[in-house]
Formats: C-alpha cells, sequence, structure tokens
C-alpha cells in the first residue's frame, strides 16, 4: 500500500487535526443529475481529509436494471473472482455481468465487477424474502471467500468507493457519466482502522448506505448484538454497524425510520422520566430492548435509501452537519461553505440539532424541527 | 496569487476564489505590512483559519461563507463577515473583534482570552467554551439569536450576553448551560430551566445592567436594531457556584 505518511502528516507529528467530510443532494422532484456539484462540493472541503478513502452512493443511476440488484463487488485476493462467481450463479439468477468502468489507473485499486442479479424463485407475495436472500449471500461471500468483498448491493443505486481523494475516486469510477437523483459522498480521514478500499465509505446493505463522521465507541457492543441476527462486521470499519442495524431495525423489525434514529441517538434517562406515561414506556422499551444498538461516541451521519436522504447526528452533537434547501434540492454537509459552493444562494440553512433526525423525503422534506431565521441565510 | 489582489482607493480587494489558505493568510500578512489598512475579501468559500495569529489593526470585511477557526489566535483585528461563520470561529483569539451578520456554527469563542464577538443570528453546540479572562483581558461574546447546548462549558472568565431575539417563548431551549463552568458570566435575556452541574441562576443586579447595557448598545450599532427592542426583557444571569469545582479531588 502507498506509503502516505509523508503527505498526511509532514511534520511527523503524532496528532494530525483532521476529520471526515460528509455530503449529500437530493433532488426532491425526483430528477436525475451527474454527480459535478458533489464532487466540487467535496473538493471545498479537501482539509478534512487526507487521501486515504473517499467514496460516493448515487441513487437512480440503473433505470435500466431497476428490478435487479446491482451488487459491486471487490476482488483482492487470487481466486476470489473465480470462486464467487461460482457462488453468485449457484445462489442467484445473474442477468449481466461486468468489469466496472473506470478511468485512468490507481495505485493498489483492488478489480471490481458488477452484478446484476436476482433471486432464483422470486416469491410475489414477498418481497422480504428476496432481500433475506441477498443479505445471506453478501454475509456468505464476505465471510467465506477470502478476498472478495460485496460493497453494495441494492435495486437501481450503486456504491463507488476506495482510498483516495473524493475527486480521484470519482474520476476513477468515471462518476460523471452517472446519473442520479441521490448523491451522498464521503471524505475520509481515518483514525482507529486502516485505510483500504473497502473501510472508504459509504458503507452499503441492500438499499441502506451510510457516511460517517466520527466513531463508534461502541462499536464492539453493537457488532455483538448485530451478530445475534447475522450480521458479520467485515469491513473493519465502526460505521459498517450503522448501515446493518438499520437494515435491522427498519426493513425486518419494522420500526419507523424517526423512531430508529431514537434507538441509535436514544433521549438520555432523564428526559425520559419526565415524559408523560406512554412515551415513557416506549422510550424505556427501546433502550431496554435495543440498548445494544445504541450508537456512543461522537458521529454525524447521512443516510440514504430509495427515495430518502436522512441527516443525523450524535445526542450531544460531536460532530458538524448542516442543512440547506435550495428550490427542489435538500443538501446536507459538514460545512456550509461546500454547499455555497455550488448553490451560492441559499432558500435556507440551518445547523441540524443533535439527535433529531433530518428527513428529506422525494417531494417532501420533513424535520423534527427547522428552526426560525435570524440573519443572512 | 497575484491576479487575486487589486487596490480600489485606500482598500485592497482579494478574489478568494483560487487561494488557499496559507496563500490567503500570506497575503493578508504582506498587505498589513505594506499599511493597508483596508480588505474586503470575496468569495469565500471554507477557507480556514483566515487571520490565523495576525497581530494588526487592519479592518478586513469577508464576503461568503469562511472556513473554521475564522480569526484564530487573532490579536486586534476587526473582522466583518457578511455571510454565516463555520465552526470554531474566534478560537484562541486575542484581542480585536469579529463581526457576523449570519449565524454561526459549533464552538464559536472557542477558548477565547480577549476581544469581541457579535453574532447576529444563532449559534450552534458549545459557544464561549472555555473562555477566559484575566487582568484587564475580558473577552465578549453577544450573539442576537440562541445558543444550543452546553454553552459557556468549562468557562473560566470573561461575558456571554444571549439575546434570543428570534425566539416566540422567553423560555431558552438548551441542556447543560455552563457545565463546568469556575468563572466568568452568562447573561440571558429570558429564562432557562435546565443548567449544567456547578452553576447557579441568579438575578441581574445594576452593574450587571450597566454591561449588558454597553454590550447591546453595540450589538444594535453593528445590526440595526433598537435599543428599546433589545432591552424590553427582563435578563438573568448564570454563574459558577465555585471558582475551583474539583479543587479537592484528588485531596479530599
Amino acid at each position: 500500500m502507498r506509503d502516505l505518511s509523508r503527505i498526511s502528516n509532514p511534520y511527523r507529528d503524532d496528532k494530525v487535526i483532521d476529520s471526515c467530510s460528509l455530503f449529500g443532494v437530493i433532488d426532491l422532484e425526483g430528477r436525475r443529475f451527474p454527480p459535478k456539484a458533489p464532487i466540487k462540493a467535496m473538493d471545498i472541503m479537501s482539509e478534512r481529509v487526507n487521501g486515504l478513502g473517499a467514496g460516493f452512493a448515487g441513487y437512480g443511476i440503473y433505470p435500466e436494471y431497476r428490478d435487479a440488484y446491482a451488487l459491486h463487488v471487490m476482488f483482492m485476493g487470487r481466486d476470489a473472482k473465480g470462486r464467487t462467481e461460482e457462488f453468485l450463479k449457484k445462489n442467484l439468477r445473474v442477468l449481466m455481468a461486468e468489469e466496472m468502468p473506470t478511468g485512468k489507473e490507481m495505485r493498489d485499486a483492488p478489480l471490481i465487477w458488477r452484478y446484476f442479479v436476482e433471486p432464483k424463485i422470486v416469491n410475489d407475495k414477498c418481497s422480504e424474502d428476496s432481500d433475506n436472500q441477498i443479505v445471506e449471500c453478501v454475509m456468505k461471500v464476505n465471510n467465506g471467500i477470502e478476498g472478495a468483498y460485496i460493497f453494495s448491493s441494492g435495486k437501481d443505486m450503486g456504491v463507488f468507493k476506495g482510498v483516495g481523494y473524493p475527486s480521484e475516486i470519482a474520476e476513477y469510477f468515471c462518476l460523471d457519466e452517472y446519473e442520479g437523483y441521490m448523491w451522498i459522498c464521503h471524505g475520509r480521514f481515518p483514525t482507529n482502522t486502516p485505510g483500504w478500499w473497502g473501510g472508504a465509505h459509504p458503507f452499503n446493505i441492500l438499499d441502506w448506505s451510510v457516511a460517517h463522521n466520527g466513531e463508534l465507541s461502541s462499536y464492539g457492543t453493537n457488532r455483538n448484538f448485530l451478530e445475534m441476527y447475522g450480521y458479520r462486521c467485515t469491513m473493519q470499519t465502526d460505521t459498517e454497524v450503522i448501515a446493518y442495524a438499520l437494515d435491522l431495525l427498519v426493513r425486518r423489525h419494522k420500526i419507523p425510520i424517526g423512531l430508529a434514529a431514537k434507538i441509535l441517538a436514544p433521549p438520555f434517562w432523564n428526559e425520559i422520566d419526565s415524559m408523560d406515561s406512554k412515551e415513557r414506556t416506549l422510550y424505556a422499551t427501546l433502550r431496554q430492548v435495543y440498548g445494544g444498538l445504541l450508537m456512543n461516541g461522537p458521529f454525524s451521519i447521512i443516510i440514504a435509501r430509495s427515495g430518502e436522504m436522512m441527516g443525523l447526528a450524535d445526542r450531544i452533537k460531536l460532530r458538524p452537519l448542516t442543512a440547506a434547501i435550495k428550490d427542489n434540492l435538500l443538501y446536507l454537509s459538514s460545512e456550509e461553505a461546500a454547499v455555497r459552493s455550488v448553490s451560492p444562494s441559499l432558500d435556507r440553512v440551518w445547523n441540524l440539532r443533535g439527535g433529531e433526525l433530518l428527513i428529506g423525503r422525494l417531494r417532501s422534506v420533513k424535520t423534527l424541527e427547522i428552526p426560525p431565521v435570524v440573519g443572512l441565510h | 496569487m497575484l491576479r487575486s489582489v487589486k487596490l480600489e482607493g485606500d482598500t485592497a480587494i482579494i478574489n478568494a476564489e483560487y487561494l488557499d489558505h496559507k496563500s490567503m493568510n500570506r497575503i493578508l500578512k504582506s498587505m498589513d505590512s505594506e499599511g493597508i489598512r483596508r480588505v474586503k475579501i470575496k468569495n469565500v468559500y471554507g477557507i480556514r483559519y483566515i487571520g490565523a495569529g495576525m497581530k494588526s489593526n487592519m479592518d478586513i470585511e469577508i464576503y461568503g461563507t469562511p472556513g473554521n477557526d475564522l480569526g484564530i489566535f487573532m490579536d486586534g483585528l476587526r473582522i466583518t463577515v457578511h455571510g454565516n461563520v463555520q465552526d470554531g470561529c474566534g478560537n484562541t483569539m486575542n484581542s480585536g473583534e469579529i463581526i457576523v451578520h449570519g449565524h454561526g456554527g459549533d464552538i464559536v469563542g472557542y477558548s477565547m482570552r480577549g476581544g469581541a464577538i457579535y453574532v447576529r443570528g444563532d449559534v450552534g453546540y458549545r459557544a464561549g467554551i472555555h473562555m477566559k479572562g484575566y487582568g484587564d483581558r475580558n473577552p465578549v461574546l453577544v450573539i442576537g439569536g440562541e445558543a444550543r447546548d452546553f454553552l459557556g462549558e468549562y468557562m473560566a472568565g470573561g461575558i456571554i450576553l444571549i439575546l434570543g431575539l428570534n425566539m416566540k417563548k422567553r423560555m431558552f431551549n438548551m441542556r447543560f448551560v455552563g457545565s463546568g463552568m469556575h468563572g466568568g458570566v452568562i447573561y440571558l435575556r429570558g429564562r432557562i430551566d435546565r443548567l449544567g452541574e456547578g452553576v447557579e441562576a441568579a438575578e441581574v443586579n445594576e452593574e450587571d445592567m450597566k454591561i449588558i447595557g454597553r454590550l447591546a448598545e453595540k450589538f444594535c450599532r453593528y445590526f440595526n436594531y433598537e435599543m428599546d427592542e433589545v432591552m424590553d426583557q427582563e435578563f438573568m444571569k448564570v454563574i459558577p457556584l465555585s471558582h475551583r469545582p474539583y479543587g479537592g479531588l484528588y485531596t479530599r
């Protein structure tokens, strides 16, 4: 792997002041566009990252295979591709397979392929059945086949990520040739875990993608909890648990997303104590049942799933997240300046409150709070 | 770099579009040593550390959204921002003034040791964290809108004034105010029902009102408010219970 210590730490000191960068944009009318603006916005925040990871998730990018699961797979080991393809053919119907189109070469880039697949037997009455089959395949490949990693597995969406600066990764994957109605982006400054291709954000399972700034000190607890439900963490990065937690809570346990956010970032016990009895019972129960999915430590995250972009910061707001609206576009960003660089005038812009989920849904923006406005906006 | 700069009378105009923070501060410092006293910086998108460590009485106007740590360690500058500021505005500044016509991000006034920051709109979490004062140094942070949780966390000195001009109710919605505070004072135009550990809410006295009046007057001048609309409400203050809350932690 390339030695980046001279670039990321030129003075050889033992602490580098940096942090990840997040950016997301959704066209609430569902119009598709290439990620030119997000790439520029990420560039504005280059101060936050050190080239050890970057990635993009685009939604609405594969209309020609809208109903198939798009698997993006990295191959890092010998035989990894052969064994993976054998496994996929045996367990799924592969509609199309091709090497991921890439631009100019990047050092240490793994071989990346994409497969459009569907389950062999589709249960029309139960789409959940298909989803479960895909999750099972992802877990089996990532755990069972050495050097093979399925890092994107949703429908009509895809994650593109690797080791490099955001603009390099965008260029490598020729992202200007894709059009999506929603893009979420991440620039990485790895703190506790290696900067490798699989460890770049966004993290994905099925429809869910998550980009994260911060660190989850509860990672071990979260991971153990998720393992009980068949999720195996293989990417060596804390953020992975957020994607699996959302899949478990919202897709499998049918908990509304707003409430799921209150499991990841719950109210404090003294706040629960002062709620009325019905609410108190609800939140106390959630904390008891899903205590293992409380995300402790500083975080701000952008979550995406088909038709929705969401922002959430930890309860005591130890990481930044700014939201902004201009016409039909909703933005989320680590820094307001990045949004202004692609949209100098905004209808409104505000900083999220800790622990309160913001949801931008196609044709609506739902939030628990949009504060009143003073001054220039 | 040279193409980014031009002179209009006694004012230097900097186009920040193609500059990074190092070249920006290099330009500002060389202008200062050339004796230029007025600078306008246009097209600012996220450049950090503007004015870092500058000992100067230069007057800088910023158009756009400056990046984190605006005016960090600065000593005497007067910075006016026509827009919003991000996190860490005024970090450890020594003296001078930052006037923000929009709103502020988190940790505005972080570790200030002197000078003043005036923000017309709201600020984010942990405003005034670890402000300190000593001798004739007494930093001031005045916010026209609201602040978020942990206002004045670990505050050791200085004055914070929160006006809450945009609030419908007179009750501030913030938690953990003054957590770990052991010096200085927080004035609130309105009430608060939740405080951090180790602080108490108290009535303002005549001396306090003189200070508040003086700061409010400046606020009104900078942002075109009438004194009447700012001084029409009751004020209160948050002060530390102890000057050394953890003094006996390991010895008692």
